[in-house]
């Protein structure tokens, strides 16, 4: 039963691609309101996931999974506070020197925190060995609460910037911040407001897939990389390709095991990073005047 | 006289070769050579960074790749067959890293910005992810007793008691090499024309300076810095792991540059060693990674213009003779273009 077995490889690659949107959809959020990429992306997931793990034990899940990313959220609004709106007229170079150290110290906060050992989440329905089969495939349940909490940030976010007056100011402010601030609109308020929703983006999705990849402290730089190819894959900006871009990646990444050894994993999604900038820096549904913002 | 006032620190590196073994032997502190040997290498891998990043104003987060090249390559070409003169592998290892640099940096130096920091870090961490990866490389282990470097007869790059002011000798003369290279090469006109494309890229090539090319070939010289640290780091060591291209390290690099003041050999010169140093000491404890980050931020916070040492040392200076000082000779716009 070929189709099984190439089925098998669908859902790991539904979870990670899902995790590596949401990551891209936090590049996004912030690039769009400040034109900065925050190299500290990734660590938002894992401080979502490792404070829920700690949480867990305390709380009952669902509200152990809200603290964590509240928490999570206001971490990235006190990065932006505290570090980056001191140098917000600094230049590219000094943003990404700034985002890389601060990435550096939320890790190393995390290591101090929690340690080495890998952490993990329990499963939010049924347990490890319950089981959901589809074509002869077997996966966890789990499985549906990754994808539902991806197609919820996206229809979320959809619906936040379209519909609502704070998604229309922080559109406003990433089109042109002088003019947002005559008609009235805060570009501090809500440059730290995208910060706060990237970050807690970020960390609902480092909490749906904690109990299927688990936690550690040092997962942030790849998760950053592997968001950032995403990101760039489907155009810097554009969320909704970011989700298309996202779930390629992961497939990738899974049926690439079939081929080459686990190990050389990471190293197949940053060679289509890297392939992605040579051969085109817009990204597949990029347009170029998105992507030459700030540069 | 001001023209040789910058060799200077090239003079003070090989007079250090010299006069510091007999020094710390006679203060009975002849163990600190060996961590001062290992600062010299990762000084001279952060000195090609410099050039690289400060004066030519290309960020790259891919250092620790280079210098992994460099030392895997060698330890693994002396490892499958020993009769092979070190000479060969070391030379061997330090072309290969050249010429991994010159093919993915054409394509990786049009980008720039963001862009460019996520390539080389994406090729670090690529290089990081071969290694643990690889059998043959000794996966998460790496490769260990990798035989010793004899430069000339009674010369050998090792370790141990014996070969260790020998050894230091041998770092710190080549750091010395190394360094009076990119003295006179930021002095030259090839070194005005990376800073030319620093400042202003169109400017630049307005004026007719081939900047693909000063790119291109400014960044193939940080790759082979890097890879002569790595050859000579792990002929000292005898091991080699995949820590060393870990994403980390490479930060660890720009966060010297970024001290030392950018665009300042003298300054990346210094903080190489003393932060190496401090870190091979231990003296970081469980905070050895989050001090280059910390270092990182508050470098950009407190001294964007990249006069950070600069300015910690005049404010020292200041302290001890009670009385403010100039810095006589110093040009004040120096760093600037960098941190812009």
């Amino acid at each position: 039963m070929p189709h099984a077995f190439l089925l098998q490889y669908f859902f790991p690659g539904l979870i990670y691609g899902s995790i590596y949107a949401a990551v891209a959809i936090g590049f996004n959020i912030i690039y769009n309101a400040t034109g900065i990429i925050n190299f500290a992306q990734g660590e938002f997931a894992m401080l979502g996931g490792m404070i829920a793990s700690t949480l867990a034990g305390l709380l009952p899940l669902w509200l152990a999974v809200a603290a964590a990313v509240a928490l999570t959220a206001m971490s990235g609004v006190a990065v932006e506070r505290v570090f980056l709106r001191r140098i917000a007229r600094g230049g590219v170079l000094k943003m990404i020197v700034t985002t890389i150290g601060l990435s550096i110290l939320i890790r190393e906060a995390a290591l101090l925190a929690w340690g080495e050992s890998v952490r993990t989440l329990p499963f939010f329905s049924g347990n490890e060995v319950s089981s959901v089969s589809f074509l002869g495939a077997n996966f966890s349940p789990q499985v549906f609460w990754v994808a539902g909490a991806t197609a919820l940030i996206v229809a979320g976010l959809t619906a936040f910037f379209k519909f609502t007056l704070t998604g229309k100011a922080m559109r406003g402010c990433s089109a042109d911040r002088d003019g947002a601030s005559l008609c009235g609109i805060d570009p501090d308020r809500m440059v730290a407001m995208a910060f706060g929703m990237s970050a807690g983006i970020g960390a609902l999705a480092g909490c749906v897939v904690a109990p299927l990849t688990q936690t550690h402290y040092a997962i942030g730089a790849t998760l950053a990389i592997k968001g950032f190819t995403v990101a760039a894959f489907g155009g810097l900006g554009n969320s909704g390709a970011a989700v298309i871009a996202g779930l390629a990646l992961g497939m990738l990444e899974s049926y690439s095991t079939i081929l080459i050894p686990e190990a050389y994993k990471d190293a197949v999604a940053i060679c289509v990073l890297l392939v992605v900038l040579f051969a085109k820096p817009t990204g597949l549904f990029g347009s170029r005047a998105a992507s030459l913002k700030e540069f | 006289m001001a023209g040789l006032k910058r060799y200077l620190p090239v003079l003070a590196c090989a007079l250090c070769a010299f006069l510091l073994p007999p020094l710390f032997a006679a203060a009975n502190a002849a163990y600190l050579l060996t961590q001062l040997t290992m600062s010299a290498y990762y000084a001279l891998a952060s000195l090609g960074l410099c050039a690289l990043m400060g004066y030519a104003g290309q960020i790259s987060l891919g250092q620790a790749g280079f210098f992994a090249i460099g030392a895997y390559a060698s330890a693994f070409i002396s490892k499958s067959d020993p009769s092979i003169s070190p000479w060969i592998a070391c030379a061997c290892a330090v072309l290969l890293a050249a010429l991994v640099a010159a093919l993915i940096g054409t394509p990786v130096l049009r980008l720039k910005g963001h862009y460019l920091a996520m390539a080389t870090l994406g090729f670090g961490i690529i290089i990081e992810k071969i290694a643990r990866g690889t059998k043959s490389l000794g996966g998460a282990d790496g490769l260990s007793g990798v035989s010793p470097f004899a430069i000339l007869p009674g010369l050998v790059v090792t370790g141990g008691k014996a070969a260790r002011a020998a050894n230091f000798s041998i770092a710190w003369v080549v750091l010395a090499l190394g360094l009076l290279a990119l003295v006179n090469l930021v002095n030259s006109r090839a070194g005005r024309a990376l800073r030319a494309l620093r400042d202003g890229e169109e400017a630049a090539g307005a004026m007719g300076i081939d900047i693909a090319g000063y790119k291109l070939k400014v960044f193939v010289i940080g790759a082979v810095y890097a890879a002569v640290a790595g050859v000579l780091l792990t002929r000292y060591d005898g091991s080699i792991g995949p820590g060393e291209a870990s994403f980390v390290k490479s930060v660890r690099y720009v966060a010297i540059v970024a001290v030392g003041g950018m665009d300042n050999l003298t300054g990346t010169l210094v903080a190489g060693i003393v932060l190496n140093f401090l870190s091979l000491r231990g003296i970081f404890g469980k905070y050895d990674d989050a001090v280059f980050g910390l270092i990182l931020v508050a470098v950009m916070l407190f001294a964007p213009e990249g006069r950070a040492l600069r300015r910690a040392a005049r404010a020292a200076l200041a302290a001890r003779t009670g009385r403010p000082r100039s810095a006589a000779g110093a040009p004040q716009d120096r760093g600037k273009g960098a941190a812009e």
